[in-house]
């Protein structure tokens, strides 16, 4: 059970990771002069929207995590839309949280929101798969000993890997090196796509690590 | 014995003041100077070398070049100015002169600091002011080195200044004729100008001067108002390029046959960064125009690169040029396109007397002097010179001589340059034994803390000091044989000098003595907290625990650390302000996070009730109000951080501040500027008695009417703005009841010291001296400041309501949190690691002449007022916490203490290591004197709780102590 369900969230992982690569690789193939620094935007956008799809793909056509209650068409539209307002409000959530440390206020939003919809995509939309629009179920999750099940804490370890890395790529802007990866917002989405990668590595290691103590409560 | 954590703490403070004074005695070089006030003859010169005999007159000293000069020095020039497309546009006249007139046009660089009192040294001796003279430019004296003035005065020319009173200061019985103007306002940037140029026609028409020297301040004010790209900046040019055209008009009509021609010199001393400030060293600051008029030189046919050449290479030029010694300490070079037109001889003999000047200065400041490349090569040329006399007095006139001279041209310049490098290069010179005297106490000051915090962070918060056994024992003394023997060896081995050894002896031993008994302190600490630590399960309960850990104490280490670390790039050192807004914005959401954990998170089971000893119910008011603090605290940066952009690689931005300060936003400046005032009376005066709200009120207005005086702010029913004052009643006024609120406060601390001991009563008198402080603070900041201070107060004002005290953070956890926030708010004031960002003008207040002492302790106080005003109301704060745990505040102290000098022993090693380093002397430097005026300023910040917890005798000590250690900081 342990080691099938660990099994199953790592390969889920490795689609969502090959998607970052995929999103990076096709425009690459597709668009001329494309390239990461270059033509920054598009390849945040392409990294989110593969991401996103894959993520998509694999929890809800999959069927991890969500157990739907109810199969009328009007409760699913009414969770799609709930689901897009979440996102939406979470993109603007992290834009706020960006400004606030330091981000220009006017000059380059675009960028700013760029960063702050592949932040959402890495960890909102993640939350959205898995848990619902369920505030209540986020917050349970998120506070200390809340993770009920494997799931749950990937999902912890992912996110916080993800915002870790956004913020530990702000570091570099500061350095008088002159390298175009130093261009706002390039290093932190840089840094946050290396957390969250890294963070889908270690979370199954981390959970087969720890799998002795991990008790969780049930539902 | 046994001490309090806080008392040990100031301890170890007072002996790292001490420390980092050394280290900065000896880290900061002694400028090359052969002797301070001896002056170079005419009767010393030397003779023209010959290899054989004496000659004809080979020792006649060479004539004169020009015979009326004419200095016009432009302050903050920047090369662009001139030689850029700005030149092109708004000094017509001076871009035609240097593009077809007879002119020699450099680009000369500017050895930083560049700041204009070094700078005019340097322009006038030649030599390169050590770093030091920054902190005392201030205060400048008379010089008493040699320079150009004296000796165009000592040989009979009269001389005749306008211009910034700096001048007036350093050379105050050299002119004839002098209207200093002084730089005190800085927002006056017409008539200041105007003062220089009403003298210009009289004096041009008459004949009875050799040198004028103007000195014009305009353009520096424009660029720290507005900077290099405001839209002063060019009437301003456009009037010094009419300047520059009246004199050069009038020069030339004065130019007759047979008589020597005139020169006109177009300088800067400094230039401009892309903000407008000055006093670092990137490139538009240290790049300063240099253009010679003179009918003497040849006329140009179109613009040249102009080529590069140091600015003290002016000061020997000029001297040689007008036939005048070059002044002892000048390590400049002649400009040789000056001399050109001369003949090959007497180019010659410029360059050899320049030659012998500077190896004369080298034998003084150099032990193996001979062995140095430029002096042997200046030897070789000398010795060519000789035989090129001889060849030339023979009646030689071949081509054969002249391609001989040509090379001994040559060899003199390659000599100067070695010569004049190499003297640059002992500017470098660090006396190391001061240093490492420094550092040994630092290290155990450091080391003596972190042993000692398992004690004094534990409930008894005292320390054992095993002071009596570390005196009485053996190894103290042999300790002290042995560092008195190392001082001899190092005193008589060493050529350098070294402050240690220039010190009488009792101070000497003093110094073993402390040095020593500190070391056997330390040992006998370090075995005592060792050896009986065989028992594993002290260890086991110590905080070190890492489960123990909360995420906030992680956060807290892992930014202090990373903070340490991060000073080792000097591009964070420039941008450290962007580490503590990075590092504030974390720590609010982790106090977001921390206060949502608290009260949102659903409550399961018994386990959650141990993590939460106090279930209480709050009111769901308080709740949002207390998740709202983080929030409005992140707000308040965000918009403090906007106000002010400091730094290097961003302060060219445009920010608030100088949108508000500029003219057209007076009302909102005003607007802004009263409603902070307002907010400070609201937010500071509930706590104050009724005496003191009432002052702090008063002087709040006075605070308003000083600053309407000025002329910086609009009081509504004033319509007359011509009518400027200095504001000095006002200011005085509000000093009255800074002085008031302080004395009622001191009197309430000191009653509840001596009278009762009652807590309130204390926690009041500690409230009115912040309160007091504050309202100094509120006078001395800049109007646009004025929100920094009172969103400092209402960030404290909620913190307090509804975290600090909610939350149960420790004494250790609130500290850091200060600690931070203090860090945070020195930046958001507008400073940053450069010295150019002082703001002087605080020291002013008030004042209608300059008075040293109020002057540097008003600039301190204004520089440091985020740090000191956090930290003082971390006092304010743990005494109130008294009530909850008596060691609050001795552990609030001792964390103090071991936060400052964490990063203070950790910066004085980088130093040293990078002493050598390419921007040692513009970045790392200046933080070092930041960080060293930090520590003496947390030290005596801490002061005020060592104060309150001793009886009135030793208050006096510690009063008279602290006041030692801050002369002692600025006699150094």
């Amino acid at each position: 059970m342990w080691d099938q369900e660990i099994k199953g969230m790592a390969s889920a992982h490795m689609f969502i990771a090959s998607a970052v690569f995929v999103g990076t690789l096709l425009p690459a193939i597709v668009a001329e002069k494309f390239s990461v620094y270059g033509s920054h935007l598009v390849w945040v956008y392409s990294v989110a929207g593969s991401v996103a799809a894959v993520n998509v793909a694999v929890f809800w056509l999959l069927g991890v995590g969500l157990v739907a209650k109810k199969n009328t068409l009007s409760y699913k539209v009414s969770r799609m839309v709930r689901s897009g307002l979440h996102f939406t409000l979470s993109c603007f959530f992290y834009h706020i949280i960006v400004v606030l440390y330091g981000a220009p206020l006017l000059e380059s939003v675009l960028e700013t929101f760029s960063l702050a919809v592949l932040l959402s995509t890495f960890t909102t939309l993640r939350c959205l798969c898995l848990l619902g629009p369920n505030v209540q179920a986020w917050i349970r999750v998120f506070s200390r000993d809340g993770a009920m099940s494997v799931w749950d804490t990937s999902l912890q370890i992912t996110t916080a890997c993800s915002v870790i890395g956004a913020w530990l790529g702000a570091f570099p802007i500061p350095l008088d090196w002159d390298r175009p990866w130093q261009v706002w917002p390039i290093s932190c989405t840089l840094g946050a796509t290396f957390g969250f990668l890294s963070g889908l590595v270690i979370a199954p290691v981390w959970i087969h690590w720890h799998r002795k103590q991990l008790t969780y409560k049930s539902k | 014995m046994k001490v309090r954590s806080s008392v040990f703490a100031s301890l170890c403070l007072l002996l790292e003041v001490c420390g980092i004074a050394l280290f900065l005695r000896g880290f900061f070089p002694v400028p090359v100077k052969s002797s301070f006030t001896s002056k170079s003859k005419l009767s010393d010169l030397p003779a023209e070398p010959l290899s054989s005999g004496n000659g004809p007159n080979t020792s006649k000293v060479p004539p004169p070049l020009f015979k009326r000069v004419v200095i016009v020095l432009i302050d903050a020039l920047r090369e662009d100015f001139v030689f850029g497309t700005k030149g092109r546009q708004f000094m017509p006249y001076t871009r035609h002169v240097i593009e077809r007139g007879s002119s020699l046009s450099f680009m000369a660089r500017v050895r930083p600091p560049t700041v204009t009192m070094p700078r005019i040294k340097a322009l006038t001796t030649g030599s390169i002011p050590g770093f030091i003279d920054v902190v005392i430019n201030l205060n400048s004296q008379a010089l008493l080195e040699d320079s150009l003035i004296w000796q165009a005065k000592a040989a009979g020319k009269r001389i005749i200044f306008y211009g910034d009173d700096t001048w007036v200061r350093l050379f105050p019985k050299h002119f004839v004729e002098y209207d200093g103007t002084t730089s005190f306002f800085v927002s006056d940037y017409t008539e200041v100008d105007n003062n220089v140029t009403r003298h210009l026609d009289s004096t041009l028409k008459r004949d009875d001067w050799d040198m004028l020297i103007l000195h014009y301040l305009g353009l520096d004010h424009i660029g720290h108002l507005s900077g290099p790209h405001s839209s002063l900046v060019g009437p301003k040019l456009i009037e010094m390029d009419d300047v520059l055209k009246k004199i050069h008009a009038s020069l030339i009509s004065k130019e007759t046959e047979g008589s020597l021609p005139n020169l006109l010199v177009l300088c800067g001393d400094h230039g401009m960064s892309e903000t407008g400030s000055h006093g670092g060293s990137s490139d538009p600051e240290v790049r300063t125009p240099l253009v010679l008029i003179s009918p003497a030189f040849k006329r140009k046919t179109g613009m040249e690169k102009p080529s590069t050449v140091e600015q003290v290479d002016l000061a020997p030029t000029l001297a040689l040029a007008l036939g005048l010694p070059i002044s002892q300490n000048s390590v400049g070079i002649l400009i040789p396109p000056v001399f050109q037109e001369t003949s090959l001889r007497e180019q010659l003999r410029f360059l050899h007397l320049n030659g012998f000047q500077l190896s004369c200065l080298l034998k003084d400041s150099m032990a193996g002097y001979e062995k140095e490349e430029g002096y042997e090569q200046f030897r070789v040329a000398e010795k060519s010179h000789g035989n090129w006399m001889k060849l030339y007095l023979e009646g030689n006139a071949s081509e054969v001589l002249s391609n001989m001279g040509k090379k001994v041209l040559k060899q003199y310049l390659d000599a100067l340059k070695a010569m004049s490098s190499a003297l640059s290069r002992q500017l470098g010179k660090y006396d190391m034994y001061s240093m490492v005297v420094g550092m040994i106490l630092i290290f155990q000051v450091l080391l003596l803390l972190l042993l000692a915090t398992p004690e004094a962070l534990s409930g008894g918060a005292r320390v054992e000091l095993p002071l009596g056994s570390a005196l009485l024992s053996l190894p103290f003394y042999l300790l002290c044989l042995l560092c008195t023997s190392v001082h001899m060896l190092v005193c008589t081995s060493t050529e350098n000098s070294c402050y240690l050894c220039g010190l009488p002896w009792s101070f000497a031993v003093a110094a073993i003595v402390v040095v020593s008994a500190t070391l056997c302190l330390l040992v006998t600490m370090a075995v005592q907290r060792l050896v009986p630590e065989g028992r594993p399960t002290s260890k086991a309960q110590s905080s070190s625990d890492p489960s123990s850990f909360s995420e906030l104490d992680i956060l807290l280490l892992t930014g202090t650390l990373g903070h340490l670390f991060s000073l080792g790039a000097s591009s964070f050192i420039e941008e450290e302000h962007q580490s503590w807004y990075f590092l504030l914005s974390t720590l609010c959401l982790a106090i977001f996070q921390d206060v949502c954990r608290t009260y949102f998170s659903e409550r399961r089971g018994p386990a959650d009730e141990l993590c939460h000893p106090h279930p209480r119910e709050v009111a769901p008011s308080k709740k949002w109000l207390a998740l709202a603090t983080p929030l409005l605290t992140l707000a308040c940066c965000r918009f403090l951080r906007s106000l002010n952009q400091t730094g290097v690689q961003w302060a060219h931005l445009p920010d608030l501040g100088h949108w508000l300060t500029s003219a057209e936003h007076k009302v909102a400046l005003s607007l802004l500027s009263a409603s902070s005032l307002a907010l400070i009376l609201i937010l500071v005066q509930h706590r104050c008695s009724l005496v003191s709200k009432i002052a702090l009120a008063l002087g709040l207005l006075g605070v308003y009417s000083y600053r309407a005086a000025v002329g910086n702010v609009l009081f509504p029913w004033q319509h007359n703005l011509r009518d400027l004052s200095k504001g000095t009643v006002e200011a005085r006024f509000v000093y009255v009841f800074v002085l008031g609120i302080l004395f009622s406060g001191a009197k309430d601390l000191l009653r509840s010291q001596v009278v009762t001991a009652d807590v309130r009563l204390k926690a009041r008198g500690l409230w009115e001296v912040y309160s007091g402080l504050v309202l100094l603070a509120s006078l001395l900041f800049r109007p646009h400041n004025l929100p920094v201070l009172s969103c400092s107060l209402l960030i404290q004002t909620a913190m307090r309501q509804f975290i600090w005290w909610e939350q149960h953070y420790d004494a250790a956890q609130i500290t850091i949190m200060h600690y931070w926030f203090g860090q945070a708010f020195f930046y958001f004031q507008g400073n940053s690691n450069n010295i150019a960002t002082v703001d002087i003008s605080a020291g002013f207040v008030g004042l209608d002449t300059y008075v040293e002492a109020p002057a540097i302790f008003l600039t301190a106080f204004s520089t440091y007022a985020g740090p000191l005003l956090w930290a003082c109301h971390l006092v304010c704060y743990l005494s109130l916490e008294h009530a909850r745990s008596t060691t609050a505040m001795a552990h609030g102290c001792y964390c103090f203490a071991l936060l400052r000098s964490i990063p203070a022993a950790a910066y004085v090693i980088l130093v040293t290591a990078l002493r050598y380093h390419l921007f040692i002397w513009s970045v790392f430097s200046p933080k070092l004197l930041y960080e060293a005026m930090h520590t003496l300023g947390a030290f005596s910040s801490l002061g005020n709780p060592w104060k309150n917890l001793f009886d009135a005798n030793q208050n006096q000590l510690a009063d008279g102590l602290i006041y030692l250690a801050m002369w002692f900081f600025v006699i150094l």
